[in-house]
C-alpha cells in the first residue's frame, strides 16, 4: 500500500523519471505504431525489434558504455540493415515476405544473443543490465536516458502530427498518393525510419521480445472505439500510456521484475476489455442490441394481437384471450404488457387490457407493415399466398419509416392485402 | 486535339513484358474505353500512364507534356479492391484527399476546398452518406466515393480502372450520367473495362489491347469481328513462349540506348 502511495503521488524523483520516461516511450510507440498497424506491417515491427538487439550490443562494444546515444545509433543501424536485407531477399529471390521476415528475425536475434554472451564473458564491469533490453526494465531509466528518449519521442510525435495528412493518404492508398505527385518512396522511408526509431526507444521499456505488442496492440484496441484516424491515434496513445504507468509501477515495486511482460499484460487487459465494452463493435453492446430487438419484436407482436382481436370485435381482452389468439410464453407476455403499459400504449383495468390512442396507432403501424410486405411479396417477388405470412412476420419489425414510404409509393397506396384484409392507415 | 500520346511504349510487369512497343493517340473530350482480354495489359497501361510503373522504353505525353508538368489536370481512380475499406475514414475524409496538394503539406482545407468536396459528393449522390464510415458502404457506393475524390481534384482528364466492376444498377447509371456530363463539359475520361457486352453503349472511342494495340479509334470502327477475334481469339503461343524465356533467363527487353526512342 505504501509503495502504491509513493508511486502514484509522484513525489519521489526517481518515480517521476520512470513514469515520465515510460509514458513518453509508450505514447510515441503507440502513435507511430498506428501507422504500422494500418499499413498491415505488424510483423515488420516484430522483425525490427528483434533485429535491433545485436545493434545495441554492437553499440555497447564500440562505446564500452551504456550511453543511450551509442546504443540507439547501433539499434537504428541494425534495424535498417535488417529491413534492407529483408526487402532484398523478397526482390531478388523466390522467397516470399513471410519467409524473409522469419529468416531475418531469427538470424538477427541469434546474432544478438551470441553478442551478449560474448560481452558477458569478457566481464566488462558496466555490462550488467544489458540483458534488460530483452524484457525491458523501466525502473532503470536514468535522468540522462529520459532526456534522450524524451527528445526523440517528442520529435516523432511532432513528425506524425505534421505529416498527418500525407501519412493518412499514403496508408490508405499509396497509388493514389503517387498519382497526385507525392514522393511515396520518401514518405514510406520516413515512416519506416520512424518505426525503427520508435522501436529502438520502446525496447527500453518493454524489451526486444515484446516490442511489437507496444507497437500494434494500442492501435488495434483503439480501432474498436473509433472510426476516425486522429481519434484512433489519441486513444492508442492513452491505452499505451496507462499500460506503461501500470507496468512501470509493478517493475518499480517488485524487485528484479522486468517491465515488458507487465506492460503487455496491461495492454492485453485493455484489449480484452475493449472487445467486451466497446461501443457498437463490443460484445456487450451486441448483446444489448439483441435484447432490444427481442423486446421490440415481443411488444409489436402483442400490439398486433390486440389489433387482430379488436378487428374481430373482441372487447374484453385479458391475457387469457391474447394467449388463445397467439402463443406467447405467459411470463414474457406479462412482462411485455407491463412494459407497454409503462410506455403508455395499453391501459389495465382489473384483468382487462385496452389500447390507448398511441397504442392503437402503433398497432395499426405494425399491421400495416405486415400487410404491405405481404402485398410486396406477392406483387413484386411472385410468392404464392401460402408463403407470405411467415416472411412478413419478421419483416414488420425491421421496416423503417423511410422504407415504408418507398413501399407505399411503389405499391401505389393499396387498400387491401393479398388475403383481402384492410390495410390500416 | 490530342489528350494523350503513347509512343514506343514497352512495359514489363514482374519481368514479363506485358505491353510491347505500343503507339496510340487519344482524342480530347471523349469517353474512351481501354478493352482487351484478361492479362492483356490494360491495368498496366493505366498505371504506366499514371507514372506508377516505369516503362522499359518509350514515353507517354498527356496534353503534349510529361505527366509531372500537368499533374494538376490529371485524376486517377484506382481499382476499388486495391485499398482496404476498413481504414478509419469517412466518405468526406476520402473525398477531401482529392484536394491534397504535394506542395502544401501543412495547408488546411479552405472554404473553397470544402465547397468543391461537398459538390463532388453531391454529384455522385452520396451527400446523405458523407459522414459514414467507408467500410459501411456498399461496393457501388465505395466506387462512387473514389470517383468523387477524383472529381474533387478538378482535373481535365480522368483515368479510371474498372469502375463498373461489382457495382449495383443505381451506381452504374449514376456513373454513366456523370461521365456524359463530364464529357459535355469537355473533359476526357479514359476507362479500363473488360465487359465486351456494354462497350458500345458506354464508349465513344476505344483502344483494343492485347500486349500490342490491335485497334484504336471510334467505337464503331474498332468493334469489328476481325479486330475482336484478333484480340480475343486464340493465344499468341509463340509470343507467350518468348515471354516465359525472358522471365526465366532475365533477358533485357530492350537493349541499352533504346529506352527513350
Amino acid at each position: 500500500m505504501n509503495s502504491l502511495l509513493e508511486f502514484f503521488s509522484f513525489t519521489n524523483p526517481t518515480v517521476r523519471t520512470v513514469v515520465l520516461g515510460t509514458v513518453l516511450i509508450a505514447v510515441c510507440s503507440s502513435i507511430v505504431g498506428t501507422y504500422t498497424y494500418l499499413r498491415k506491417r505488424s510483423l515488420v515491427g516484430d522483425v525490427v525489434a528483434h533485429a535491433i538487439f545485436p545493434g545495441i550490443c554492437f553499440g555497447f562494444v564500440l562505446s564500452g558504455s551504456k550511453n543511450p546515444i551509442y546504443l540507439m545509433l547501433g539499434a537504428i543501424l541494425a534495424g535498417w540493415v535488417a529491413l534492407i536485407l529483408m526487402d532484398a531477399i523478397v526482390a531478388k529471390t523466390k522467397l516470399k515476405t513471410d519467409t524473409a521476415q522469419a529468416f531475418i528475425l531469427t538470424f538477427f536475434f541469434g546474432l544478438g544473443t551470441v553478442f551478449l554472451a560474448y560481452i558477458q564473458k569478457s566481464g566488462s564491469a558496466s555490462q550488467t543490465g544489458l540483458h534488460d533490453f530483452l524484457l525491458g526494465k523501466a525502473a532503470n531509466i536514468t535522468r540522462f536516458d529520459l532526456a534522450v528518449f524524451g527528445v526523440i519521442s517528442l520529435l516523432l510525435i511532432v513528425l506524425v502530427i505534421t505529416y498527418y495528412k500525407v501519412f493518412k493518404l499514403i496508408s490508405f492508398n499509396e497509388d493514389y498518393a503517387a498519382s497526385l505527385g507525392y514522393n511515396v518512396r520518401f514518405y514510406r522511408f520516413l515512416l519506416t525510419t520512424m518505426t525503427v526509431i520508435a522501436v529502438a526507444v520502446g525496447i527500453q521499456a518493454v524489451g526486444v521480445v515484446l516490442m511489437s505488442a507496444l507497437l500494434i496492440t494500442p492501435a488495434a484496441t483503439a480501432r474498436l472505439w473509433t472510426h476516425k484516424l486522429h481519434r484512433l491515434m489519441l486513444i492508442a496513445g492513452i491505452f499505451g500510456a496507462l499500460s506503461g504507468i501500470f507496468g512501470a509501477y509493478v517493475s518499480f515495486t517488485a524487485v528484479n521484475m522486468p517491465t515488458g511482460p507487465w506492460f503487455v499484460v496491461f495492454l492485453t487487459f485493455f484489449a480484452i476489455l475493449s472487445i467486451f465494452v466497446a461501443p457498437k463493435n463490443g460484445i456487450l453492446s451486441k448483446l444489448k442490441q439483441k435484447r432490444n430487438n427481442a423486446n421490440k419484436i415481443n411488444q409489436e407482436n402483442v400490439l398486433k394481437t390486440f389489433y387482430n382481436l379488436i378487428e374481430r370485435g373482441v372487447e374484453q381482452i385479458t391475457t387469457q384471450v391474447i394467449l388463445e389468439k397467439r402463443s406467447f410464453i405467459p411470463r414474457v407476455l406479462e412482462s411485455t404488457l407491463s412494459k407497454l403499459k409503462h410506455q403508455g400504449f395499453v391501459d389495465r383495468n382489473g384483468s382487462v387490457y385496452t389500447l390507448t390512442e398511441a397504442g392503437w396507432d402503433e398497432a395499426k403501424r405494425v399491421v400495416r407493415l405486415h400487410r404491405l410486405w405481404e402485398l410486396y411479396l406477392t406483387k413484386r417477388m411472385n410468392y404464392k399466398d401460402d408463403h407470405i405470412h411467415g416472411l412478413a412476420e419478421s419483416m414488420e419489425h425491421i421496416i423503417t419509416p423511410e422504407i415504408e414510404k418507398d413501399l407505399l409509393k411503389e405499391l401505389d397506396y393499396p387498400t387491401t392485402d393479398p388475403h383481402e384484409s384492410k390495410i390500416p392507415y | 486535339m490530342i489528350s494523350l500520346e503513347a509512343h514506343n511504349l514497352t512495359v514489363a510487369y514482374d519481368k514479363v513484358p506485358v505491353l510491347w512497343d505500343i503507339d496510340f493517340e487519344l482524342p480530347k473530350g471523349k469517353i474512351i474505353g481501354i478493352i482487351g482480354p484478361n492479362g492483356s495489359g490494360k491495368t498496366t497501361l493505366l498505371k504506366t500512364i499514371m507514372g506508377l510503373i516505369k516503362p522499359a522504353s518509350g514515353y507517354v505525353k498527356v496534353f503534349e507534356n510529361d505527366l509531372d508538368e500537368v499533374r494538376q489536370r490529371v485524376a486517377y481512380v484506382p481499382q476499388r479492391e486495391s485499398v482496404d475499406w476498413d481504414f478509419p475514414a469517412s466518405v468526406q475524409d476520402v473525398v477531401e484527399m482529392g484536394r491534397y496538394r504535394k506542395n502544401s503539406l501543412f495547408r488546411r482545407l479552405t472554404q473553397t476546398d470544402k465547397e468543391i468536396v461537398a459538390n463532388a459528393i453531391e454529384k455522385v449522390k452520396l451527400t446523405a452518406f458523407k459522414d459514414r464510415q467507408i467500410s459501411q458502404l456498399s461496393g457501388g457506393q465505395q466506387q462512387r466515393v473514389f470517383i468523387a475524390r477524383a472529381l474533387a481534384q478538378g482535373a481535365d482528364i480522368f483515368f479510371m480502372d474498372e469502375p463498373f466492376v461489382g457495382v449495383d444498377a443505381t451506381t452504374e447509371t449514376a456513373i454513366l450520367d456523370l461521365l456524359t456530363a463530364m464529357r459535355d463539359e469537355g473533359k476526357t475520361v479514359v476507362i479500363v473495362h473488360h465487359d465486351l457486352q456494354t462497350v458500345s453503349g458506354y464508349f465513344d472511342h476505344l483502344v483494343l489491347l492485347n500486349t500490342r494495340v490491335i485497334a484504336c479509334g471510334p467505337t464503331s470502327e474498332v468493334l469489328t469481328q476481325e479486330n475482336l477475334s484478333n484480340a480475343y481469339g486464340g493465344q499468341l503461343t509463340l509470343l507467350s513462349k518468348i515471354q516465359s524465356i525472358i522471365k526465366e533467363k532475365e533477358f533485357p527487353i530492350r537493349e541499352k540506348g533504346f529506352e527513350k526512342r
